[in-house]
């Protein structure tokens, strides 16, 4: 077994529940290169919903809680508020959360809350059977838009900038080092930050959309589609030529929510201290 | 005699004041009336014991991440009425099958929808006990006085912290907005009920393995223990469990807190514990169904009031100890007979006649009213 493995998998809940040629187990390994880099093993919480993606955090040993469809960021905001010292890190995917766990994410950006949220993206509802995304590219044929999708796709990084997000990133399953390194800037950043994985699903994906369900051919496509565009002001260029653009687009200092709120509780106490009385 | 000090307030206040005595550090909230005085109460108050209060974008968020902060260690709550109750039913299931102790109060008003905001009623008496998915138990305490919402918060966090389960308070619009004098007994006079804590170091634990009291022991987060903590049905090492797997953790989740109602139900009996005539009530109704015991008193007519405090799980034995000799029940409740039907099913005689007082539209039944019906409906 790799080291990483033999270090940070719960190995008696293997095998991995992945379909063969999926991208999640590519992002267990990039994502444990960063933990290990930086050894946050303790303290460490990861966050989940509902969904292939969601199943990414149960596989390592670390504290892990897998919650409902869409729910994982508040239920990682009650994580980080009980014990602000904790790195909380939500893995999610594009149904979980961006259309049924959507106002979370806009929310939890806007507090500048201090976690990372990750959402891995295969255009598609994969664990499901291959239904519409709101990640699915207008046309798409998907089991549930037989006749191809009539509904414009959501950025999620747009969002997460719209929102206040304070580090906003993507990468793909083909750019691992890239991510590993976005992974531990992430980690590190002290506000909400947002990494995007463009990611392989060769079984619905690829076989419903792509035209293939051979893995290698699925990984070639997000290689001949992502284009690194670290300069976030030239993403529309990109999307324009029907490509995606992949980089770390955004990194900004912004006071961070619970830092926030411990220094409110501190002066709010000397206030009530002065006054005299606890009101 | 207990020390403590007595202060007139509302019964949502109370319930505020209870929350921070027993150690509740993370509230989570949405405004919705007539909730809305403990959202109110916990964001000025937390702050000056190092708590959080947080308003959600929503009901589910706000549930979803007290239970979040549960598992992170904190004793932690949330308060909601009808609508925003409807909301958190997908996360008090979540609570239910990841174990996390937490107190949600729900201050009943008019349903169905957004039915009358400011108005009160019992409709949700079902919904507490049967709102989310699949096979559950939890507890649901009633208050009545704005005193049984301050004893009833305590109550709830010490029962959530010993059977790991998510307590409800049913309260309904008039208790929460009544104001009336509250006996706050000093932190010292009252017993808190600590978490249970693994016994074993981290590589011996088995999550989901329980005492034979049903209950598993809880580490919080980052203590080593790097827990899984899944929704589904599991098994005891906290992954997708397969179906005996799946089946025992069900049939644990829902005995470890029915095995065990002696240590929580609650029945009371005012007046004649012998009288013939019997009402039933529970929540705010039991203030009226008191007076009207008095009143008959006065007139000479022998009269009992069976106050359900713990409504579910439903006390059979309690109750039906408490309407024992009794020939004519009336069941008094604000909704168009819930609790009526649970006594149906206790009490399955039929020379017993069974009958429903019920008010519902916001209009709180007056003393008077009950007399009044037994009369008419003799």
């Amino acid at each position: 077994m790799n080291p990483l493995g033999e270090k940070y998998l719960r190995k008696s809940f293997l095998p991995f529940l992945f379909c063969p040629g999926c991208g999640d187990g590519m992002i267990v390994q990039s994502f444990l290169q960063a933990v290990d880099e930086l050894g946050v093993a303790d303290d460490l919480v990861l966050a989940a919903g509902i969904g292939c993606s969601a199943w990414i955090p149960v596989y390592m040993h670390f504290d892990v809680f897998k919650g409902l469809h869409g729910r994982a960021i508040p239920a990682a905001i009650g994580l980080k508020a009980s014990r602000p010292s904790r790195k909380v890190v939500v893995f999610t995917g594009d149904g979980d959360g961006l259309a049924i766990g959507g106002l979370h994410l806009m929310h939890a950006a806007r507090r500048n809350i201090d976690m990372t949220v990750v959402i891995v993206n295969n255009q598609i509802y994969a664990m499901t059977g291959g239904q519409v995304a709101p990640s699915t590219g207008v046309g798409s044929r998907t089991q549930t838009t037989p006749y191809g999708n009539l509904e414009k796709p959501l950025d999620g990084c747009k969002i997460a900038i719209a929102a206040g997000a304070t580090m906003v990133s993507r990468w793909s399953t083909a750019h691992t080092r890239q991510l590993t390194k976005s992974f531990e800037k992430a980690i590190n950043h002290k506000g909400f930050s947002f990494i995007e994985i463009m990611s392989q699903c060769p079984v619905q994906t690829g076989r419903y959309i792509l035209g293939s369900g051979v893995p290698k051919y699925n990984l070639q496509w997000l290689k001949d589609n992502c284009v690194v565009t670290k300069d976030y002001s030239q993403w529309g260029e990109v999307e324009a030529q029907g490509k995606i653009p992949v980089g770390d687009v955004l990194q900004i200092e912004k006071p961070e929510y619970m830092e926030e709120v411990l220094k409110m509780n501190q002066k709010v106490k000397e206030e009530a201290k002065a006054k005299g009385g606890d009101r | 005699m207990k020390k403590g000090r007595v202060k007139v307030m509302l019964g949502n206040e109370a319930c505020v004041e209870a929350a921070l005595l027993a150690g509740c550090r993370f509230y989570a909230g949405y405004p919705i009336t007539p909730a809305t005085e403990i959202l109110e109460g916990m964001s000025r108050r937390l702050p000056l014991v190092d708590g959080l209060c947080i308003q959600m974008e929503d009901e589910i968020s706000a549930l979803v991440s007290v239970v979040g902060a549960s598992w992170g260690g904190d004793k932690s709550m949330t308060a909601t009425s009808g609508p925003g109750f409807c909301l958190m039913q997908e996360a008090v299931g979540l609570a239910v099958a990841v174990e996390a102790p937490c107190v949600i109060v729900n201050v009943q008003r008019g349903g169905p929808a957004s039915g009358q905001s400011t108005s009160t009623a019992q409709g949700d008496f079902y919904q507490a006990r049967y709102g989310s998915n699949g096979d559950y138990s939890l507890i649901v305490l009633c208050p009545s006085t704005a005193q049984e919402m301050f004893d009833h918060t305590i109550k709830a966090f010490n029962l959530s912290e010993r059977f790991r389960t998510p307590v409800i308070i049913l309260s309904d619009e008039v208790v929460g907005h009544i104001r009336e004098k509250v006996f706050i007994p000093d932190a010292e006079e009252l017993t808190f009920v600590p978490r249970k804590r693994p016994t074993v170091p981290p590589e011996e634990f088995l999550p989901w393995k329980a005492d034979a009291d049903g209950i598993p022991a809880m580490p919080d987060f980052n203590t080593g223990y790097k827990v899984p903590v899944i929704s589904q049905a599991k098994s005891l090492d906290g992954n997708r469990g397969n179906a005996k797997e799946a089946d025992e953790n069900i049939r644990r989740i829902v005995s470890k807190i029915e095995d065990h109602m002696d240590e929580f139900a609650e029945v009371q009996v005012y007046g004649d514990e012998k009288a013939e005539t019997a009402f039933v009530t529970f929540g705010s109704v039991t203030r009226a169904a008191r007076s009207a015991v008095d009143m008959g008193r006065e007139k000479g007519l022998a009269l009992r009031s069976v106050e359900v405090k713990t409504v579910w799980p439903f006390p059979d034995d309690l109750v039906r100890r408490a309407l024992a000799g009794a020939k004519r029940i009336v069941v008094a409740e604000m909704n168009l007979g819930m609790i009526k039907r649970e006594i149906e099913r206790v009490i399955r005689q039929p020379e017993i006649k069974i009958e429903l007082f019920s008010k519902i539209g916001g209009i709180y039944p007056q003393p008077q009213e009950f007399l009044r019906f037994l009369e008419e409906k003799r």
